[in-house]
C-alpha cells in the first residue's frame, strides 16, 4: 500500500485517529489508550502485516513525553510511523508492545533508562545503561552540573 | 549440624551463575553476560551493558551536524565509514541537495571496502574464538591492505571520518583505483584460503552446524538484520530494498540462507565479501568526473521536521532518526544500532546449548560493544 491507501486503511480501523503525511512516512498520532490494540491490529491484519518494528524511540517534546514507533512490513514493503504522547511528565506510562514485537523489549528498556518512560506489562523493565541513581538524561529538563559542562 | 550441611549442599536442580565478562576475550569488548548454567547447559543469559555508555545521543543534541559525524565513527568502529554516510545522507535528504555521481560512487566503493575489512576482522576473531589462532593472523594481514588504502585517501585508518554533508572531505588519492584493483586481485586469490582453513574444517563444522538456530519468524520479530538475519532467510538488505548512494545502478545479489544456525551466519559473511568485491569491480573503473563535494553553507540548519535514514552497515541496519526544530543542532537524535538489537536475541538462541557454544553463537552475531552502548 502507498501512503494514501495506508491512510485510508488506518481510517477504516479507527476514524478518530489523526493522520499526518510526513515527508517520508505516514504518521499516525495514537492516544496511549488505543496504542496496544492498534499495534496488534497492524501486525495481524492481512492487508497491513507490519511485522518488523525497526525503530522505537522515546522523545521528550517539551510539554509532552512520547514514543515513536517505526514499523515496516516485510511482506508488503510499506512503512508507517506511530506516535503516542502523554502530558504526564511525572509518571509517563504506555502499554508495552514487547509481546507483539520481541525487539521492543530492549528498545523499551532503553527508553525507560534514558527518558523514564514506563511500559506496563513489560517483562523485565530495569535500567539498561545507567544505574538507578541517575536521572533521565535525554529529558530536556535534565541538569547534571558535574558531568555536563554547559556553555 | 547435619541438617545445615544438607541445606547448603549443591542441589542438582540448582542453577550455577557465571559471570562472562566484562573483560572476556570472546565478548570482544566490555560486554557482561550473566549466564545461568545447569552443568554445562546454558539456561539463561542476561546481558549487562552500559560499561562504555558515552551518551552519544545526548551529546548530539548540543553539537552541530558536521560534528555528529565524528561521533558516529565511535559507535560501530568497524563500519565507521557507513555510519558517517548514514548521517550525511540524512542531512542531505533534509536539505534536498542533489549529490553528484562521483560522490555517490566514491562513497559506495568506500562502504564496500569497509564491509570487507569488517568481515575480515570478524572472520579473524571468530576463528580465534573457536581455537584457530591462525585465522587471526590471516585476517589481520589482509585487513591491513584495506586500512592502507584508507590511510592514503582519508588520513585515518579505522575512524576515517571521510564523509561530510554534501560529499567527502577530500578527493581520492591518485593511487586509489590502482591499489583497490590490486587488492581485489589479491583478495580473490586469498579468500578461497579462508575456506580451506576454516569453512571446510571438520571440527569447525561440528561446532557450528545446528548451533544457535534462529527461525525466520523470530528473526523478524526480534528485528535481527544484517548477515545474521539473512542467514535465517530474512530479506533485510537495505541496499536492495531502499537503495542509497550508487547501489541502484549496480547488480548484486542478496545473500540469503534458510538454516539460521551459526554456520549459515558464517557463510553469509564469507559470501558477502565475494559480493562486495563484485560491487567494487563494477564501479572502480568508471568513477565519474566531477566535484568531490557540494558547497554547503558554513552553518547547516535542517528545516523543522523528522528525518529517518536507513543504511546497511556490516552488521545490519543502522537507522538515524533526526528530529529537527530548525536550529543548527538537532532536537533529538536516535541511532537504531544493529548490534543493540542483535544482542537481544542472544538469550533466545543460546538457551539449551553448552557454554562453549555460547562463544560460537556470540561470535557469529558479530557484536561490536561501543555500538550497543552508544
Amino acid at each position: 500500500m502507498d501512503k494514501i491507501q495506508l491512510g485510508e486503511f488506518i481510517k477504516s480501523i479507527d476514524k478518530d485517529l489523526e493522520i499526518k503525511e510526513g515527508n517520508q512516512y505516514i504518521e499516525v498520532a495514537v492516544p496511549p489508550s488505543k496504542l496496544y490494540l492498534l499495534a496488534k491490529e497492524l501486525r495481524d491484519n492481512n492487508k497491513a502485516q507490519f511485522d518488523f518494528l525497526f525503530c522505537l524511540s522515546g522523545v521528550d517534546w517539551g510539554q509532552d513525553i512520547g514514543v515513536v514507533y517505526h514499523l515496516r512490513s516485510t511482506i508488503h514493503n510499506h512503512s508507517i510511523v506511530l506516535k503516542t504522547r502523554t502530558s504526564d511528565r511525572e509518571f509517563p506510562h504506555f502499554d508495552s508492545v514487547s509481546d507483539i514485537w520481541k525487539t521492543a523489549d530492549f528498545h523499551e528498556r532503553e527508553a525507560f533508562d534514558l527518558l523514564g518512560i514506563r511500559f506496563t506489562n513489560h517483562p523485565d523493565l530495569r535500567r539498561l545503561f545507567l544505574d538507578n541513581s541517575w536521572g533521565y538524561p535525554l529529558r530536556k529538563d535534565y541538569v547534571d552540573d558535574i558531568n555536563i559542562v554547559s556553555k | 549440624m547435619e541438617e545445615k550441611v544438607k541445606s547448603i549442599a549443591p542441589d542438582e536442580q540448582q542453577e550455577y551463575v557465571v559471570n562472562m565478562g566484562p573483560q572476556h576475550p570472546s565478548t570482544h569488548g566490555v560486554l557482561r553476560l550473566v549466564v545461568s548454567l545447569k552443568g554445562e547447559i546454558v539456561k539463561n543469559i542476561e546481558p549487562h551493558i552500559g560499561y562504555i555508555h558515552r551518551g552519544i545521543e545526548k551529546m548530539c543534541e548540543s553539537i552541530t551536524y558536521p560534528q555528529i559525524i565524528h561521533l558516529t565513527d565511535r559507535m560501530d568502529y568497524l563500519s565507521a565509514h557507513i555510519n558517517n554516510e548514514a548521517v550525511c545522507l540524512n542531512v542531505e535528504k533534509a536539505l534536498q541537495i542533489d549529490i553528484p555521481d562521483r560522490i555517490k560512487v566514491i562513497r559506495t566503493i568506500m562502504s564496500e571496502l569497509t564491509r570487507i575489512q569488517s568481515h575480515q576482522l570478524w572472520w579473524a576473531s571468530f576463528g580465534m574464538d573457536l581455537g584457530g589462532l591462525t585465522c587471526f593472523f590471516y585476517g589481520l594481514r589482509d585487513r591491513e591492505k584495506i586500512l592502507d588504502i584508507f590511510e592514503e585517501t582519508c588520513g585515518g585508518r579505522m575512524l576515517v571520518s571521510y564523509n561530510c554533508p554534501g560529499g567527502v572531505m577530500y578527493d581520492i588519492h591518485p593511487n586509489f583505483q590502482k591499489r583497490v584493483k590490486e587488492f581485489i586481485k589479491y583478495f580473490r586469490k586469498i579468500l578461497p584460503e579462508y575456506d580451506q582453513l576454516l569453512s571446510g574444517n571438520v571440527i569447525f563444522h561440528e561446532r557450528s552446524k545446528g548451533i544457535g538456530k534462529l527461525s525466520l519468524e523470530d528473526a523478524i520479530s526480534y528485528g535481527i538484520t544484517g548477515p545474521s538475519g539473512r542467514a535465517s532467510g530474512f530479506s533485510c538488505d537495505v541496499r536492495k530494498h531502499e537503495p542509497y548512494s550508487a547501489y541502484d545502478r549496480i547488480t548484486f545479489k542478496e545473500i540469503l540462507f534458510t538454516e539460521g544456525d551459526t554456520f549459515s551466519r558464517y557463510t553469509a559473511r564469507i559470501d558477502e565479501m565475494w559480493e562486495s568485491m563484485n560491487i567494487i569491480e563494477q564501479l572502480i573503473d568508471n568513477i565519474p568526473e566531477g566535484p568531490f563535494a557540494v558547497k554547503m553553507k558554513p552553518i547547516i540548519k535542517l528545516p523543522e521536521g523528522e528525518y529517518y535514514q536507513r543504511v546497511e552497515t556490516a552488521r545490519g541496519e543502522l537507522g538515524v532518526y533526526i528530529i529537527s526544530d530548525g536550529n543548527k543542532n538537532p532536537y533529538r537524535v536516535k541511532f537504531r544500532s544493529p548490534n543493540f538489537v542483535n544482542l537481544s536475541v542472544l538469550n533466545h538462541i543460546a538457551k539449551g546449548f553448552k557454554i562453549a557454544d555460547l562463544v560460537a553463537i556470540g561470535g557469529s552475531l558479530d557484536l561490536v560493544i561501543p555500538d550497543i552502548d552508544r
